[in-house]
């Protein structure tokens, strides 16, 4: 634990008073069991406030752990004018996210195809480490997908337009230019796209366990027992090179604007600087790609289930329900203490939870909000939450991401030595199947928060309202 | 692993490797780096790599030249086995890495290594008697 002091300021916040060079407070939505584990992510939401430009307050959701530069979990906000863009703030793996499928099955109706389906989508998606997908993709093509996203994939035949209606920003983010994105890391994404990747990237076939809002699940289509798909996947090696490449010039850069940040790694650069728009006009290509990403991977999934189970598209109804991204820098226009500003939010590790009636819903969730995707680790399944007002005033719009690592990857490894983590969960109903021996043992269920209590925690703070809960039943990782 | 000592982040993998000079602590790091990633045994020291590195201090040497060693395999599919390292003027480095071209029938890749960070990154001289460079680094995986 961290010897930053903490005041607790109700149940589920935390407030760090502004010392030294902290230019805002920093506030931590977390309960008191969950702040056993905060270690060192205490520390770098403090950092966070070191950055100019912040506004309010430098933010961490109840998954938060320790990142490098911003915390996992972290959630900031930059004025356009005086505030800065951090590559750090939104990770290597730009546009990280996941998107949840719904479908019209129940479960009884593939209960005896499940290991089929496993078994034939592990064959259909690429996955595993450095994974190189089926697309031979030309450099023209490219840069047709780092500039239109989730689009181009749709006019490729992956999918359909009402895949893009329910996509974060439509699968699509402005002010994308290749031109900005170096020849390594366009080199690095060429053969990559349409692959899941490794580490905690998984799909996921789960099943509606528990409804907790039935007017939100009815406007999302969720009903007990209804088999759903979560596909968690990201930008691939094009992201972390555009992250590394950017960070490594920022670094340089910093110096020269007299800053004195505690960490290096929160190297940045002014948003009205060239250094900052190339950064979010690069950012945004990497962004574009996770989402043709996606895109491909639900397509896959699509014709797997259709040839697996010898049914129609009508007869599953598979439908897109979301997509967010949960590690990105956008530019966006809130409230903020009660006046609308246009600022840069940086969520690494945190979910944009927009509430009833905002412009960016798509008709059919207008009325009870965005769905908020929070996958849980290998097995546990997920949540499906409904965005909130009481978000949009406190946090920016944002909500949590996902459980959050409580032990390293080393102390996963270490604990689960000797045991066959893939018959432990079969014996719990779930099937698994991995690329990477060593996966299984990283992604151990221990080596996560509870996600029940990060979710509780959003919940009862305000930040998010549960809708459904989501039980594993089968999973296919890299 | 005896040449290095995994530093255990909760998300990520630190490495700390001890050296007699800068140099050594730097080729050791490489040779961790590529012990992490894939199985070491497994990769024969047929061809070489050459690579020159800038840095603004002796941290950020460190860290450029991991970048470097880790996109050779990123980008270029070359895994390394040994490493040698020649500190130039100020904070320049050359480096020879001896390794091969990843076979996907011979190699096993252990672990997807993102990138090298800056977090935490440190090279420096320490009081002790032997080894007494130390260099510092935390990997996002």
């Amino acid at each position: 634990m961290s010897d930053i002091p903490l005041t607790q300021i109700d149940e589920f916040r935390w407030k760090i008073e502004p010392t030294g060079g902290m230019r805002v407070p920093g506030i931590i939505y977390s309960s008191r069991a969950l702040m056993k584990t905060a270690d060192e992510g205490v520390r770098q939401v403090a950092n966070v406030a070191h950055l100019p430009g912040i506004v309010k307050a430098s933010l961490a959701m109840p998954d938060m752990h320790w990142g490098y530069g911003f915390p996992i979990g972290g959630v900031a906000a930059f004025d356009l004018d005086e505030g800065v863009v951090s590559p750090g703030g939104v990770g290597y793996d730009i546009n990280c996210g996941c998107r949840l499928v719904a479908t019209r099955l129940s479960f009884p109706e593939i209960r005896e195809s499940l290991k089929d389906l496993v078994a034939a989508l592990f064959r259909n998606i690429p996955s595993g480490v450095g994974s190189t997908g089926v697309l031979k993709l030309s450099e023209k093509e490219q840069r047709h997908v780092l500039v239109e996203g989730a689009r181009w994939a749709v006019g490729r035949g992956y999918g359909t337009e009402s895949d893009l209606e329910t996509t974060e920003d439509g699968g699509c983010l402005a002010g994308a230019d290749p031109e900005k994105v170096s020849p390594r890391a366009l080199e690095r994404g060429r053969p990559q796209l349409g692959t899941l990747g490794s580490g905690n990237h998984f799909l996921e076939i789960e099943v509606v366990e528990d409804i907790f809002d039935p007017e939100a699940a009815r406007a999302f289509g969720l009903e007990r027992g209804q088999v759903t798909v979560m596909i968690h996947s990201g930008s691939r090696g094009l992201g972390y090179q555009v992250c590394d490449d950017f960070l490594a010039r920022l670094v340089k850069h910093v110096r020269t604007l007299d800053l004195n940040l505690p960490d290096r790694q929160l190297a940045c650069a002014y948003l009205h600087s060239p250094q900052g728009k190339d950064y979010l006009a690069a950012m945004a290509c990497a962004a574009n790609y996770a989402w043709a990403n996606r895109q491909m991977l639900m397509h896959w999934t699509r014709e797997t289930f259709e040839r697996t189970l010898k049914k129609g598209p009508r007869e599953l109804g598979m439908r897109l329900l979301y997509d967010v991204c949960h590690n990105i820098a956008k530019i966006e226009t809130l409230p903020v203490e009660g006046r609308e500003r246009t600022l840069c939010v940086h969520r690494k590790g945190a979910t944009r939870a927009y509430p009833p009636g905002h412009p960016a819903l798509p008709d059919r969730y207008r009325a009870v909000g965005q769905p908020v995707l929070i996958p849980g680790d290998m097995g546990t399944g997920s949540y499906v939450l409904a965005g909130t007002e009481r978000a949009m005033a406190e946090t920016f719009g944002s909500s949590c991401h996902g459980a959050g690592r409580v032990m390293s990857r080393t102390q996963a490894v270490k604990s689960s030595r000797g045991r066959a983590v893939a018959r432990e969960l079969a014996e719990r109903g779930i099937l698994v199947m991995a690329s990477g021996k060593e996966t299984l043992r990283e992604e151990i269920p221990e080596a996560y928060k509870d996600l029940d209590a990060v979710v509780d925690v959003v919940h009862r703070a305000g930040l998010a309202r549960k809708v459904a809960r989501l039980r594993a039943v089968g999973c296919i990782k890299g | 692993m005896s040449f290095y000592r995994l530093i255990d982040h909760t998300a990520d993998l630190g490495i700390e490797v001890s050296g007699d000079t800068p140099e050594e602590v730097m080729a050791r790091a490489a040779e961790a780096l590529f012990d992490l990633l894939a199985e070491r045994d497994g990769i024969r020291d047929a061809e070489s790599r050459a690579i020159r590195v800038e840095g603004e201090d002796p941290a950020d040497l460190l860290v450029n030249f991991l970048r470097e060693c880790l996109y050779l395999y990123t980008g270029e599919g070359f895994l390394i086995r040994t490493a040698r390292v020649r500190m130039g003027e100020k904070t320049t480095l050359e480096a020879e890495l001896r390794g091969e071209p990843y076979d996907p029938g011979r190699h096993r890749i252990r672990m997807e290594i993102k990138a090298v960070t800056w977090h935490g990154a440190s090279l420096e001289e320490t009081l002790e008697g032997r080894e007494r460079w130390k260099g510092r680094v935390i990997f996002d995986v």
